[in-house]
């Protein structure tokens, strides 16, 4: 099973990684970063495939993937 | 049940601090993908970038290897002498629209015309985004700008300039392909035209450089997945994706 790890900190809130998940497991989080933003959240880690499209669209490099 | 394994994590090129650049902008992308190469081809002793003055200017904050900063527009002058001088470097340039299409269309003619043994990474996004989302001489016709507020129009303003297609006619220079970021599937294709045109400067081959096609949502005033499909609809058939050389 996959992992998705996401450093909220880094995160600008661009949302391309819900965009392009073809599962569509990431989602806007509810709170907010201390950008004032609010952060992509892995919400269903078990489903993950680990296929790092997420990760491969990420401007800012937020996401890292363990398999 | 065995240990996760790592399977993308940030090149170690790429130094663990947040950029400036606005949320969903390209440039994050192409720092990533230059790192990763300079990272897998292991040339990061050996690499020296030049920073172009525009949204990139602090590129050199990010990357983690040697990197000097040109005037606005002589990046690929200030290449040609670090080149000229140490041509056991690997020497690139990492130059938008404005910079390389703008204010150095002549040095960019004249060192691709001398063939010199240089990477270009050219960042079009269609607009000026540092100064504020003027017109760049790549903005389509009719795409409104801070000075097109009425569109572009080819009888005013000219038509977009296409210099990968120009560069394309002088025989020195050695490979030219135009990528886009967006979506997955063409970010890994760019990665792979970035990785040949740093290949064909290490086989001594001559000028190379690889046109991106990259989202300024903030000023096309669009949220990011949509400046991602507005490049996919609208600015891919303007700017044919491909290799031009």
């Amino acid at each position: 099973m996959a992992k998705v790890k996401i450093d909220i900190e880094k995160c600008k809130g661009c949302f391309l990684c819900v965009s392009f998940c073809p599962k569509r497991l990431i989602k806007p989080d509810s709170k907010l970063n201390r950008r004032g933003v609010r952060p992509a959240k892995m919400e269903i880690d078990s489903q993950c495939l680990g296929c790092a499209m997420c990760a491969v669209i990420c401007p800012d490099c937020c996401i890292e993937i363990y398999k | 049940m065995k240990e996760a394994q790592k399977i993308f994590s940030r090149p170690r090129s790429l130094r663990n601090i947040s950029t400036h650049y606005c949320g969903g902008c390209g440039h994050g992308i192409a720092h990533r993908l230059v790192a990763e190469i300079v990272d897998e081809l292991g040339i990061r002793e050996r690499v020296i970038a030049v920073a172009p003055v525009g949204c990139a200017v602090i590129a050199y904050d990010y990357w983690d290897f040697d990197c000097s900063e040109a005037a606005h527009g002589r990046a690929l002058a200030v290449a040609t002498g670090i080149k000229r001088v140490r041509p056991q470097n690997i020497v690139f340039t990492y130059q938008g629209d404005g910079d390389l299409a703008a204010i150095g269309t002549s040095e960019t003619i004249h060192a691709a015309n001398r063939g010199e043994n240089v990477t270009v990474i050219f960042i079009n996004n269609a607009i000026y985004g540092m100064t504020g989302g003027q017109m760049a001489p790549t903005t389509l016709l009719g795409q409104r700008t801070a000075t097109t507020p009425a569109g572009r129009q080819i009888g005013v303003h000219g038509a977009p300039l296409k210099i990968s297609e120009m560069l394309a006619l002088l025989p020195a220079v050695k490979y030219i392909e135009r990528v886009s970021l967006h979506s997955p599937q063409e970010v890994l294709k760019a990665k792979s035209a970035i990785k040949r045109a740093f290949q064909s400067q290490i086989d001594n081959l001559g000028f190379s450089m690889v046109e991106v096609l990259s989202a300024c949502p903030t000023y096309w005033d669009m949220p990011p997945k949509k400046a991602l499909d507005w490049i996919r609809d609208v600015m891919s058939k303007e700017f044919p994706l491909g290799r031009i050389k």
